[in-house]
This record gives C-alpha cells, sequence and structure tokens, in this order.
C-alpha cells in the first residue's frame, strides 16, 4: 500500500488512482478529462471521489465539479513545471475548496514540499526514491516566512499580511 | 542600510541548514544532478567551465565596509583571491569547491548576506540606480522598496518555480540609471498630482535571444499595492508563461504574444479577485523599512573646487571619476574596476579590504556596487578627494576612464562561462591596448561598449552604443558589432553593422567606427546621437573598408 506524507504525518494511502486496483468502495481519483467524459458514471460509485487535474487545465473551470469531490490531486510532472503552486492557491482562496488539495507527480519532491503547502497542499504523494520521514523533517525547515499565505504548524513569525 | 531583524537572520540561517543538508545528499549519492541543480541554482550556485562558479546577492548594490571585507575574506580563503562583480550588482566566484559552498554561505550570513536566488527560475536579485539617496534629481529614495522586493520575494511559496528568471529594477529618478526599461518589471518611483507616491510600472523588458524595450502596463500604481499587483503579474505569468521552450519562457514573451492591452486585462482581472488575499504593504512597514535608510550625518559645508590648482591627472579624475552629490561640500566617487590590463569588473581580496577602510574612512562606511561594473563611494566630503585619490590609485582603482570607452560592461565569456561562444575578456583587454591614450578617449567622450560572449546577453550588448556579441563561425571566435543601443531613458537596441569580424580585428574595427563620429560628429554631439542622426551607414562603409589598408 502506498505511504503518503499527510497533515504531518506519515500515513497508508486511503485513494487509489484510476487503473489502480479499486472496489466500488474504494476512494478514487479520476483525471479531470475522465470525470469530464461522464460525470455520472463517476459519482454514482458508493466511494468518495477525487479529481486529479493537469498543469494544462484550468483550475477555474472546476467549480462546478469541486462541490462533488473530496480531493483534488494536481500534477507536478517534473523538477521545473510550478504552474500547481498557483492552482493550489487558487483552489483555496479564490474557488474556496476545502477538501483534500494533494501534490502528485514526479516534481514532487522533499525539497519542495515546505513551499507546497504553503500554498495549500496538505498531501504529498512522494515519487519511490523519495524518503518520506526526511520529508516529513523538510516540512518544518522553516520557522520564519515573509508571505501571507497557507498558515502551517510551526511558523513563528511573518512579515506581510493580506 | 538595511539591517536584518529576527526574521531576516532566522530565514538566512535556516536557509544555510537546508542548502548544507541539501549538499551532503547530493555528494552522499542521495540527490540526483537534476534535483540538486534545481535547489542549487536557487542558492546562487552554477556548474561552469572549470569548477563550480557562486553568485552571492549585493541586494540592491549596498554594502557596508564590513560586507565587503568578508567579501575578500571569503574570496582569499575559499577561491583565488579575487571577484567579479556583474551587471546585477552581484560578486561571482569563479572557484569555490563544491563541498566548501555551505561554509562560504554560513560566513555571508553572519555578515546579514547570502546567494539566494540569484540564479535560478525565480525572482533574482533587485537592482536600483547606483545613485540612489544622493542624486539631485530623486523623487525618493528607491531602495526601500528594492528591500522589500527582496523580502517579500525571498522563498515566494507561489512563485519560486517560475517559467524563467525574473528580474526587478527599480529606480527614483528620471533618469534611469538602472536600465529598468530591459527588466521584466521595471518601476518608476513618482507622484500623482495630489503628492503621493507610487510607481510608473513597466513589464515585459528583457535582453537574451529576443531584446524587447518594456512597456508600460500601469502609469500610477500606489504604494500600498505594489505587492498586491505585482503578484498578480506574476501569477498570470507563473500560469501562462511558455514552459515548452527556454528561450520563449520570459515574460516578455507572453506580454508580446498578448499584446500590452490585453496583458494588461488579464493582469486588472486577476488583480481585482486576488487583492484581498495579497500582501498589503503597510504604511508602518513602509516606514520601519525606510528608517533604515536615513541619509548618514553629512556636516555642513561649502562646494569649493577640488580640482584647482592640482595636477592634471588628479583634474581628469576629479572630471571623470567623480559626480555630483545633493549636498554641497560632497561628491560622489567611482572606484574604477576598468583598469586597463584587468578584466572589467575584477576585483582582489586587498582591494576590497582597502576599499572597505577606505569607506570607513572617507564615506560613512559604505560601498555601492554600479550597474556598470564598478564600485561608488557616495558620500566623500569634497576635501577628502584629493587623499581618496591617492590611495585608490595606489591600489589602481583610480583609472580616470568612467564614462569612456574603456569604461566597458563585458560578461566572462570564455574564460569562466560554459555556454560562451567567445574569450571576452580577451577583446576587452584588446581594445584597452588600443583606446590607451587618455587625451584621445576624452575627446571621444561618452561612448558605452557592452560585450557579451554568448546570446544570453549578460553583457548587454544590444543596448550598448557599440555592442559586440560573441559568434561561434565554425568553431572559432567571431564578434558582431551592434550601434545605437542606448538604456538612459530612450531606450534603444543597437542596429547589427554588418558581417561579424574575427577576434583579432575587433579592437582595429572598433577604432574605425570611432574615427568616423571623431571627424564626422556636430558640436557637442555624442556617439549615440550621431548613431541615430546619420544611421550606420557611414559607420559601416568604414568599418570593413580598410582589410587591405591596414596590410
Ligand atoms: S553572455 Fe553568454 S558567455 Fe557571457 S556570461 Fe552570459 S551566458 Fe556566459
Amino acid at each position: 500500500m502506498r505511504r503518503i506524507l499527510k497533515r504531518h504525518e506519515v500515513v497508508a494511502d486511503e485513494w487509489r488512482h484510476l487503473g489502480e486496483d479499486a472496489t466500488d468502495a474504494d476512494a478514487l481519483i479520476v483525471p479531470l478529462a475522465d470525470l469530464r467524459k461522464e460525470p455520472a458514471v463517476w459519482q454514482a460509485r458508493s466511494g468518495r471521489l477525487g479529481l486529479r487535474i493537469a498543469p494544462a487545465e484550468s483550475v477555474e473551470s472546476l467549480a462546478d465539479l469541486l462541490p462533488h469531490v473530496a480531493l483534488v490531486a494536481v500534477e507536478f510532472p517534473n523538477v521545473g513545471d510550478g504552474r500547481g503552486f498557483s492552482y493550489g492557491r487558487l483552489l483555496r482562496d479564490r474557488l474556496q475548496f476545502k477538501g483534500e488539495l494533494r501534490a502528485v507527480g514526479q516534481g514532487v519532491k522533499q525539497d519542495k514540499i515546505f513551499l507546497l503547502a504553503r500554498c495549500g497542499f496538505e498531501s504529498f504523494e512522494l515519487p519511490p526514491e523519495e524518503n518520506a520521514d526526511e520529508a516529513l523533517k523538510a516540512l518544518r525547515r522553516y520557522d520564519v516566512v515573509y508571505q501571507p499565505a497557507e498558515p502551517i504548524e510551526g511558523i513563528r513569525r511573518q512579515r506581510f499580511f493580506a | 542600510m538595511y539591517r536584518y531583524d529576527d526574521l531576516d537572520q532566522a530565514f538566512v540561517d535556516e536557509r544555510v541548514a537546508e542548502f548544507r543538508d541539501q549538499t551532503r545528499r547530493f555528494l552522499a549519492g542521495q540527490l540526483s544532478e537534476d534535483e540538486f541543480k534545481a535547489v542549487r541554482l536557487r542558492n546562487g550556485l552554477y556548474i561552469q567551465r572549470h569548477a563550480p562558479m557562486l553568485r552571492i546577492a549585493i541586494p540592491y548594490g549596498l554594502l557596508s565596509s564590513r560586507q565587503l571585507r568578508k567579501l575578500g575574506e571569503v574570496a582569499r580563503r575559499y577561491d583565488r583571491s579575487f571577484g567579479h562583480f556583474t551587471t546585477r550588482t552581484n560578486l561571482q566566484l569563479n572557484w569555490p569547491n563544491l563541498a566548501d559552498v555551505p561554509d562560504i554561505l554560513e560566513q555571508l550570513a553572519t555578515v546579514q548576506m547570502h546567494a539566494i536566488q540569484t540564479s535560478g527560475n525565480c525572482i533574482r536579485n533587485v537592482t536600483a540606480d547606483h545613485m540612489a539617496g544622493v542624486a539631485k534629481d530623486e523623487v525618493d529614495d528607491p531602495r526601500p522598496y528594492c528591500e522589500i522586493i527582496r523580502q517579500w520575494s525571498t522563498h515566494h511559496p507561489e512563485f519560486t518555480y517560475l517559467p524563467r528568471k525574473f528580474k526587478f529594477a527599480v529606480t527614483g529618478s528620471p533618469e534611469d540609471r538602472a536600465a529598468s526599461e530591459v527588466h521584466d518589471i521595471g518601476l518608476h518611483l513618482k507622484r500623482d498630482e495630489q503628492g503621493n507616491l507610487g510607481f510608473q510600472v513597466l513589464v515585459g523588458g528583457g535582453l537574451g535571444r529576443q531584446p524587447i524595450i518594456g512597456q508600460v502596463i500601469r502609469e500610477f500604481l500606489p504604494v500600498p499595492d505594489l505587492l498586491s499587483y505585482c503578484e498578480a503579474i506574476l501569477r498570470v505569468y507563473n500560469r501562462y508563461g511558455r514552459r515548452d521552450n527556454i528561450h520563449k519562457a520570459r515574460i516578455k514573451v507572453l506580454v508580446k504574444s498578448l499584446g500590452i492591452d490585453r496583458f494588461r486585462e488579464q493582469v486588472d482581472t486577476e488583480w481585482q479577485a486576488s487583492r484581498a488575499t495579497a500582501p498589503r504593504l503597510e504604511a508602518a512597514e513602509v516606514d520601519r523599512v525606510r528608517s533604515h535608510f536615513v541619509p548618514p550625518a553629512y556636516e555642513e559645508l561649502q562646494n569649493f573646487d577640488a580640482a584647482a590648482g592640482r595636477e592634471p591627472e588628479f583634474q581628469a579624475w576629479y572630471r571623470y571619476n567623480t559626480r555630483e552629490h545633493k549636498v554641497s561640500g560632497y561628491r560622489a566617487v567611482f572606484v574604477s574596476l576598468k583598469a586597463h590590463g584587468e578584466a572589467p569588473g575584477d576585483m582582489t581580496s586587498d582591494q576590497m579590504e582597502a576599499v572597505a577602510d577606505l569607506a570607513d574612512r572617507v564615506s560613512f562606511g559604505m560601498i555601492r556596487v554600479t550597474h556598470s561594473q564598478n564600485l561608488l563611494l557616495a558620500d566623500v566630503r569634497q576635501i577628502d578627494l584629493y587623499a581618496a585619490w591617492q590611495e585608490l590609485k595606489q591600489l589602481h582603482l583610480a583609472t580616470p576612464n568612467i564614462g569612456t570607452l574603456t569604461d566597458m560592461i563585458v560578461c566572462p565569456g570564455l574564460d569562466f562561462c560554459s555556454l560562451a561562444n567567445a574569450g571576452t575578456i580577451n577583446v576587452a583587454k584588446q581594445i584597452q591596448a588600443r583606446f590607451d591614450d587618455l587625451d584621445y578617449l576624452y575627446d571621444l567622450g561618452d561612448i558605452e561598449i557592452k560585450m557579451s560572449g554568448c546570446m544570453n546577453a549578460c553583457g548587454h550588448h544590444h543596448v550598448g552604443h557599440i555592442g559586440i556579441l560573441g559568434v561561434d563561425k565554425h568553431g572559432e571566435e567571431w564578434y558582431q558589432i551592434t550601434l545605437g543601443g542606448s538604456v538612459n531613458g530612450f531606450s534603444a537596441l543597437g542596429e547589427v553593422i554588418g558581417p561579424s569580424v574575427p577576434q583579432k580585428d575587433v579592437a582595429a574595427t572598433i577604432e574605425r567606427i570611432v574615427e568616423v563620429y571623431r571627424t564626422q560628429r556636430e558640436d557637442g554631439e555624442r556617439f549615440v546621437e550621431m548613431v541615430h542622426r546619420v544611421g550606420i551607414k557611414p559607420f559601416k562603409e568604414r568599418a570593413y573598408a580598410s582589410h587591405s589598408e591596414a596590410a
């Protein structure tokens, strides 16, 4: 079973991605394109529903779907693609998404975890070569920040406020 | 100057600890080249032609004597006792050991310095006018805003993995001494009709392969909106800037493809939607930062002619290497890093330490690095000028050539940079040798030569009055020459005069070009003005005319 980092803990993942072994009752993450094709089919499942977006997809277009999903997975396909940082903030600040916001993909590295958490991500699917315990430490790497963003545990000082 | 508070200091300390851990993981094989690259670049560390290169941030070019002394010490202890100042007013060390870099950063943190975000696809060191605070024509001192931008952009949660690098420049005077029009965002301090301070905002300027002059996106942005508005620009860029092609990834390409009006609309829409959650710049915070930039304790002095009755050599230095100061009895003094025979912008550890000492004695212990790769002692009493000159002369830092043709901007080129096509430093020395006659230089007046070793344009060749670009022709170094570039408030990109020339002919070609100017200029006309008046044709005719003559 996949282990993920979630809210300062390494835990067993309750979610499956489409294509992985899953029963009708399992929580399932479906790519946006598939979800768009047959929304009723996916929503009719008994298990919880999550959606996954790629960097080139528009977050604004998710507005109608968000009330029906418990999780949004944002893809970070490589080390450099940072569009997902903006998507995190937009999902939280503008679209008011209160469910689980998850970072997935090859680009989810321990050295980015702190910034991802500041952009509203609360769970992280680390690529297999990443060490989850070290990533957990990285979440607490800084106790001071300059910008207003998602407040995370352990921050004692901030400079600018919204 | 700005002094770190507990937050600033804690941040750089935590950053050093993080990078120490990352370096350890890399050396232990736990971090791939690719991943380490992303983090080392954001800490100023390149892997260059011969060795790693560490680019140390000098925010808006301002240094205390203690910091400059530390730079000298670090360069001696961890490098070959010299460093190279860049057009972004940073200092590059060319030979540090990778394993020593965490120690170097720890040393720097003891004097409130760092190398954070001096490279990588993130918001880079912000630059300002080197005459900030002492220029007569200043609306307001740009440095407090630079410092605010430095802090806001540091370790930004959303904008640390941008499509490409992102550069800010802030100016406070009508005369643009910071090349702000070729920055991703250029901010010009101004007042509105009610006297409120704000900024004219330019966006989408830049050099590189596709040089573009920035365009006005907003005529007046009130100070409290500075950060929220910049966040809106950055968010539009982070989302829609191209990531498929590194050469098309700068914001200038996005602005150009949308057109400034559509880009402005997108930014405004984003700004309206995000203002409430974006950082607000409170007056109290502006005041806090401004209080670090109060003018030094100037004495009440009269202006006097320091050059009168002195030897011609001092008079020349006074004329070329010092500038008017807004406070009577003072002048700003350039420390020329353009000695003939030396690589432009290079400085030895001994020189750094000596200049730090000099600054303590004659310029309130402060030093500035200029965009043109020199240093500036901004607040020197006129009665101290002669003694300061004597010291600087001893140090080989008094070549009276500021603003002349040999005050060239030159990137490191083949000697250090792995992207280079050309040995720019050799060509610079060739030019210095050919133009060694100071009277001839003075007669030519204000001519800016800017030279880059490749298309990346770190030497800003497009905006040099004379631009020189190294190109590779079948494995040989050739040089393309442009004329008529400029960045001082009426920015223009230079025009290519014709086929590139081989390395050995560069200096001679430049000489033929300036001879056209010398013999055909109108009264009082500067070189670049003549180029704009007559076009490049007469220069072109002469530039290539004489291979046979020369033989
Ligand atoms: S212009 Fe090219 S050669 Fe010169 S420093 Fe920049 S990348 Fe290197």
